[in-house]
């Protein structure tokens, strides 16, 4: 008798949970449509993200639902959202990851476009064009000459900045921004320090302290502190923040 | 000029901002010390009289002068009063923005925002406990001692207020002094990220210990109350210091 247990090719059963999915439903440029939470049921599978849920959800049971994605890699900034309660890339959160009930809901305190799809375009191109965010220089560029080189610190602490994705997941992880709708957030903050440390922008302190030397800018912050721990990218966005006040508090005395 | 109309002048935001982090520092330091003054009770009665009498110039001037601590504590009352104004800035103002807030902190369930809501909670607190506290003392500087502090825990029945302050303001000054470090980027160390940690750590491991010797100090002062009860209002005489005082002012005589 035992010797036909060595033979027995042993049964994969599968221990795949099924997850249900509670999420927000609403359509605003349709009068009839109400805000809802509606629940799909999907068997989870090896290495599945949420991104790859989303898209079979949609596949097979859902296909009106909006949701965003692009590069699917956590490159792009466009799937964040409410993933139980906090902000979050669904193209790098792993199913395993979550609990068998799994609400999603769009991220708060931008425009909807329709159920998990919201406009962080237009609050990041307001954003930036109240900041100024670009290079501000007084020189005319020469495209022929060799660019200045650049200390190689100086450019990797640049970079590391530049990283910013524009997700919209600090915005959405601090109250401040929740309260006060004006408050440029740390993507604001950041990118100006991103600019401050670059050689090439001109603007001096006394200038940038014109543009976040305010209780929508820097002094607004309330040290809540989401955005460091809810920024997909893992920016030092508290230390640049503190980097920003720092300079912005030595400018408000002078 | 740094004080020029700063409410009108676009430097107002960072001068508040700046205040707001001074006075909450100078609170909190203090509040820590005061802790170590007031606990000399748990060395004994002749330890914590000596204490006020520091506190009172005893030492420069050869008596004590209960005025300066008069003097000191209204110095503490403006301070908590700007640092209360500046602070109120921060606080939710509308049912809307009350509403916005407790959806945000109920989904996000992050520890430092939640830490920052008690501030409020405890800020808010502070502004009716600590007044009380302070304004007893501005007005009668000269009773604190070891039997007169004790007589006004028991008998003057302000045990339940300093019981309540001593939560509320331990709270409130320990992660105070935690997130001011962490908002002007301070002692965060090479990576912030785990100077952060060591932040977290070292305020609690405070605060746990403030938390424990300040009750041992208010159950110190209720023991020496309830038993001085019947006597209360008298004052305590440092055997050796009477003995002392007595000695000098009979070679003088």
């Amino acid at each position: 008798m035992n010797a036909c247990t060595e033979k027995t090719i042993p049964v994969k059963v599968s221990t795949a949970r099924t997850i249900e999915f509670a999420i927000f439903r609403h359509n605003p440029f349709d009068e009839a449509s109400e805000p809802h939470f509606e629940t799909y049921q999907l068997e989870e599978a090896d290495s599945m993200t949420l991104f790859i849920a989303l898209n079979e959800i949609r596949a097979k049971q859902a296909p009106s639902l909006q949701f965003d994605f692009v590069c699917r890699a956590g490159i792009c900034g466009s799937c964040a959202m409410l993933i139980n309660g906090r902000p979050g890339l669904a193209c790098r959160t792993l199913i395993s990851q979550l609990p068998t009930k799994v609400t999603l809901m769009p991220l708060p305190g931008f425009e909807l476009i329709g159920d998990l799809s919201v406009n962080t375009g237009k609050w990041m191109r307001g954003m930036s064009e109240h900041l100024q965010t670009w290079i501000h220089s007084a020189e005319v560029s020469n495209f022929d000459a060799m660019e200045e080189k650049m200390a190689p610190e100086q450019a990797e602490q640049i970079y590391e900045l530049e990283r910013c994705i524009e997700c919209g997941c600090c915005i959405a992880g601090c109250g401040t921004a929740q309260m006060r709708p004006e408050f440029v957030g740390a993507v604001g903050l950041n990118q100006l320090a991103r600019f401050k440390i670059d050689p090439r922008d001109n603007r001096t302190d006394a200038q940038f302290y014109e543009v976040i030397g305010n209780e929508h800018g820097v002094f607004g912050c309330m040290t809540m502190l989401g955005c460091e721990d809810f920024c997909p990218k893992e920016l030092p966005l508290a230390q640049q923040i503190a980097y920003m006040r720092r300079a912005m508090a030595a400018a408000g005395i002078n | 000029m740094l004080f020029k109309n700063p409410l009108s002048s676009p430097r107002g935001p960072a001068v508040m901002d700046m205040l707001q982090s001074v006075s909450g520092i100078i609170l909190a330091l203090f509040m820590w010390a005061h802790m170590f003054m007031v606990s000399s009770i748990l060395l004994g009665n002749d330890a914590m009289y000596w204490v006020t009498k520091m506190f009172e110039g005893e030492p420069i001037f050869g008596k004590g002068y209960p005025i300066l601590v008069s003097l000191f504590a209204l110095f503490i009352l403006s301070l908590v009063v700007l640092h209360a104004f500046l602070a109120m800035r921060k606080f939710p103002a509308t049912h809307r923005q009350y509403r916005t807030l407790h959806n945000h902190l109920g989904g996000i369930r992050h520890t430092d925002s939640y830490l920052w809501y008690v501030q409020v909670f405890t800020g808010f607190a502070l502004f009716f406990l600590a007044s009380v506290h302070l304004y007893q003392l501005i007005m009668h500087p000269a009773d604190i001692g070891p039997y007169a502090s004790s007589d006004r825990v028991w008998t003057g029945r302000m045990w339940p207020l300093y019981l309540m302050l001593l939560f509320v303001v331990e709270l409130h000054g320990g992660i105070g002094l935690y997130r001011v470090l962490v908002k002007w980027g301070w002692f965060m160390g090479k990576d912030p990220k785990i100077g952060r940690k060591r932040l977290t750590i070292a305020k609690w491991v405070l605060t746990l210990f403030f938390l424990v010797l300040g009750s041992l100090t208010l159950a110190a002062y209720m023991k020496v109350g309830y038993e001085h009860q019947d006597s209360a209002g008298e004052r305590y005489q440092p055997a050796e210091y009477s003995q002392l005082h007595s000695a000098s002012q009979g070679e003088n005589d």
